[in-house]
């Protein structure tokens, strides 16, 4: 059993979870994911590390409550305990000087791309943030990722911030005005999937982090295939890294929809046994 | 991989012969005469309904009781010189385990087989004893009945938990050596029971939630109910063996992180876990599966019970299982129970090639499984949302045998067919998991990605480090991995003492 020291929201629908796990916390490295189940009955589910600290043994992810499985960790507090909690999982984020980087991040992959913008930085890496969100109130974690971006960017469609553009035309911008030497880009399928046409024209190494449907996270089932330049790869053992370019997105995008009927199925099931009992 | 039967070995052969000349089994053999013995059929073990039991994941056989089983222990000649043993992978004392049967011991009987088999009943209800001891029974050579040694074995097993009289050896004092088990598979757990009851200070990590491997996220309940494992597991906790669940050897530490923390020896028995597809197209439509996934849903996340657990799972209306192994029986005979209304294994060979036990055929054919020979598709067609509907499939006939010896399928040209289905499984083997060894560089791998071990020993390159099961095997049988384990078991505790 691993124990929650924080559960957290840190804006509508996206919650932090922090836990104590002094041996992962250890070995995490950057773009790694964990597996876990919110209890007993649970579906094994996989969350990006966004953060860890090696000396208090803990280890956060950011989540956005989306299904069944999410409610439920959006529910629990500090004290409660999941009955499984692995990882660190996946092939780390690839880290060195590369010149100027862009992140890209949306969801809860504002919060999952933060190590690779602190690892980026200290790897002396020029680094750009673009970060997009709906609505002014979604932002979070805006200080820590400027802590390590020498520019900031925000796409958005509230006209709090002075632009009402989407993720890819943000990217555009940059793009015309700087030289990039790679972008990487985490949160939604579909952002990950704009950014990579943004820049695909211009030819600029694009990684993103895949988030197919998994179960074991450890290469055994191949539930989480994708077909990455025509060939199969399982995103928790060859990725979740992969270069932007070289995905199939029309697979990706329909097999993570493979339960969309099960799914609905899961949360009206759930509501109506623990939410509406109380 | 698998290795065939080999001659008794001097001390196996020693231990019949005492066991065979004690005056007990004097008396017994003289109770009642050859012939008599011969004339007794083989007692049927009871099952369920075919009917009733394709509906749910309760258990198909349902054990001999104590009379029919002391009737089977009965047919055994007790042979002075017993073949069932050179065919047990193991050499398990066959006779004596029968004769303590036949004499009403049941609980010594168990334990006999305890001294060999460290998980007798599990090996009972898995093991493909028509290949292995039924085989070459003498019984059977005579009659052409074999002794039914399986059924025996599970009975003893049964009978002894049942009546919570399991056996809890004294422990030695501690000797202080940590030693490390990679992986809660058939070899781990017997690795770790075995050193345990050395006085040795064990550690199983394990990358899922719970122990057992194959047996717990492969074998289906209604084939090997959870409560015979957890049994198992209960009884390694009371020998002091500790469990790290949820531990991914190589990520959340490295075998060498192990090392620093003190571990001594280790025990590589991470499995075959690497599932193999056909790599043909459209076999990422929605609706295919690995047997591993689909067999992982349903028994370690319990999907046929969706939506009280989380997991779901397609339910297929017509399900296609591509292989013919005992994966592809276990992921049929679950289609069924899923509500299929056709299950049908799809196999590039003809019947006798098959290599899942027989019994499970015979169950499959009763359950009302479809069996399509010498079938192969070509590839996977989808709807517009994506879903597999169809596979396109190609005739084929047998040929020269290739090198496993059986006759090689080759394609009948223009036999080109379509097979509607809705769901399609795919159970044609599996690999060595390869995390262990891309994160042990050190560690000698083999072209299979296997890991190397020198056979006698079990003994990898690396000092102080073992390995057996399928990591070493791929895949092959839980009485092979445990084979191998209890030898790495015996090597281990000679080198913790050499070291100590
Ligand atoms: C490597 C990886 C890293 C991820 N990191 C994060 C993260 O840091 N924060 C975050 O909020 N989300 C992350 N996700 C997505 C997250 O796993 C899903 O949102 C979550 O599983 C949804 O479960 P649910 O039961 O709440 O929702 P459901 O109602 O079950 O599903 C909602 C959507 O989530 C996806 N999903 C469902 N089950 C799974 C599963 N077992 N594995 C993967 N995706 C699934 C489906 O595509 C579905 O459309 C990541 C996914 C992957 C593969
Ligand atoms: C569906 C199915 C049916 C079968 N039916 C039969 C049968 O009827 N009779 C028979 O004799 N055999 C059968 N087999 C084969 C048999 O189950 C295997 O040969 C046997 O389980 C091998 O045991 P093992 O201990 O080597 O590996 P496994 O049982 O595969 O166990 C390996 C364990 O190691 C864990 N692991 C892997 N990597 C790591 C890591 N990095 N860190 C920590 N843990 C890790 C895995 O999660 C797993 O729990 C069947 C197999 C399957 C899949
Ligand atoms: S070979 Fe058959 S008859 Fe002879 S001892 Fe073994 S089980 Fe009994
Ligand atoms: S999640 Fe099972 S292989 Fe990747």
């Amino acid at each position: 059993m691993t124990k929650i020291i924080r559960r957290e929201r840190l804006v509508p629908n996206i919650h932090l979870l922090e836990v104590e796990a002094p041996e992962m916390a250890r070995r995490c490295k950057p773009g790694q994911f964990v597996m876990l189940m919110p209890d007993e009955r649970g579906e094994r589910i996989p969350l990006t590390i966004a953060d860890w600290d090696a000396e208090k043994g803990t280890v956060s992810s950011v989540f956005m409550a989306v299904g069944t499985s999410t409610q439920k960790l959006a529910l629990l507090k500090a004290g409660d305990e999941l009955p499984v909690y692995a990882g660190p999982l996946g092939k780390p984020a690839e880290i060195e000087k590369f010149g100027t980087v862009l992140c890209a991040g949306g969801c809860y992959g504002i919060g999952a791309i933060y190590p690779i913008v602190r690892a980026l930085k200290e790897a002396g890496n020029t680094v750009y943030t673009l970060i997009d969100v709906k609505a002014n109130f979604l932002m979070y974690w805006e200080e820590r990722l400027k802590r390590y971006s020498d520019e900031f960017f925000v796409s958005s469609r509230d006209s709090f911030f002075d632009c009402k553009e989407y993720i890819p035309n943000v990217l555009e911008k940059v793009l015309q005005k700087s030289k990039l030497d790679r972008v990487i880009s985490i949160g939604c399928t579909y952002l990950m999937y704009t950014c990579s046409e943004a820049t695909r024209p211009k030819g600029i190494k694009t990684i993103v982090s895949l988030n197919p449907v998994m179960v074991d996270g450890t290469g055994m089932c191949g539930a989480c295939r994708c077909t990455i330049e025509g060939r199969t790869k399982f995103a928790c053992v060859d990725g979740p890294d992969f270069d932007g370019h070289a995905v199939d997105w029309d697979e990706l995008f329909y097999r993570r929809k493979s339960y969309f009927e099960d799914e609905i199925r899961s949360m009206c099931y759930w509501e109506k046994e623990s939410l509406l009992k109380e | 991989m698998a290795d065939k039967k080999t001659e008794l070995s001097p001390e196996l052969k020693a231990r019949q012969k005492a066991g065979f000349i004690e005056e007990w089994r004097k008396e017994m053999r003289k109770a009642i005469p050859v012939k008599e013995r011969m004339k007794m059929p083989r007692q049927k073990m009871p099952e369920r309904e075919a009917d009733e039991r394709n509906k749910d994941f309760e258990e198909v056989n349902l054990g001999l009781k104590a009379k029919e089983a002391v009737i089977e222990a009965k047919r055994c000649l007790d042979c002075a010189n017993p073949q069932c043993v050179a065919g047990c992978p193991v050499g398990i004392d066959i006779p004596t385990f029968i004769k303590l049967i036949e004499a009403g011991k049941f609980s010594e009987s168990a334990r006999k087989l305890k001294e060999t088999n460290s998980l007798p009943s599990i090996c009972g209800r898995v093991c493909p004893q028509e290949t292995q001891c039924e085989e070459v029974c003498n019984l059977k050579k005579a009659t052409g009945v074999p002794v039914a040694i399986g059924n025996l074995e599970r009975f003893a097993s049964d009978v002894e938990r049942m009546e919570g009289d399991v056996f809890i050896p004294k422990i030695p004092p501690s000797t202080g050596h940590k030693v490390a088990i990679l992986g809660a598979g058939p070899a781990g757990l017997t690795v770790a029971g075995e050193l345990a009851k050395k006085g040795h200070q064990i550690t199983v990590f394990e990358a899922l939630h719970m122990a057992g491997g194959v047996l717990v996220y492969g074998i289906p309940e209604f084939r090997l109910p959870k409560k015979i494992l957890d049994a198992e597991i209960d009884y390694l906790r009371k020998l002091g063996v500790e469990f790290r669940m949820n531990f991914v050897v190589g990520m959340t530490a490295t075998l060498d992180d192990l090392k620093q923390e003190g571990y001594e020896a280790f025990f590589v028995g991470t499995g075959a876990g690497l599932p193999n597809f056909m790599r043909i197209p459209g076999e990422n439509l929605i609706g295919i599966y690995s047997a591993n996934e689909y067999l992982t849903r349903v028994n370690l996340m319990r999907a046929y019970d969706f939506p009280k657990y989380d997991t779901p799972v397609f339910p297929g209306h017509r399900v296609a299982v591509l292989g013919g192994g005992n994966v592809a029986m276990d992921s049929v005979r679950t289609a069924k129970r899923l509500g299929a209304e056709l299950a049908a294994i799809v196999y590039r060979r003809s019947r006798v090639e098959m290599p899942a036990r027989i019994e499970e055929v015979h169950h499959a054919e009763e359950e009302g499984i479809e069996f399509h020979f010498l079938t192969t598709p070509t590839r996977f067609i989808g709807d517009e949302n994506h879903k597999v509907k169809a596979m396109e499939c190609l005739r084929m006939e047998l040929g020269e045998p290739d090198s496993s010896g059986r006759r090689r399928p080759v394609p009948i040209e223009g036999s080109e067919f379509i097979m509607e289905v809705d769901l399609v499984v795919v159970s044609i083997g599996n690999s060595p998991n390869p995390l262990i060894g891309q994160t042990t560089p050190e560690l000698e791998i083999g072209k299979w990605g296997n890991v190397e071990v020198d056979w006698d020993t079990m003994a990898t390159n690396m000092e102080g480090v073992y390995a057996g099961g399928d990591i070493v095997r791929g895949g092959a049988t839980v009485i092979l991995a445990m084979g191998d384990a209890r030898v790495a078991a015996g090597e281990m505790h000679k080198y913790l003492n050499g070291s100590g």
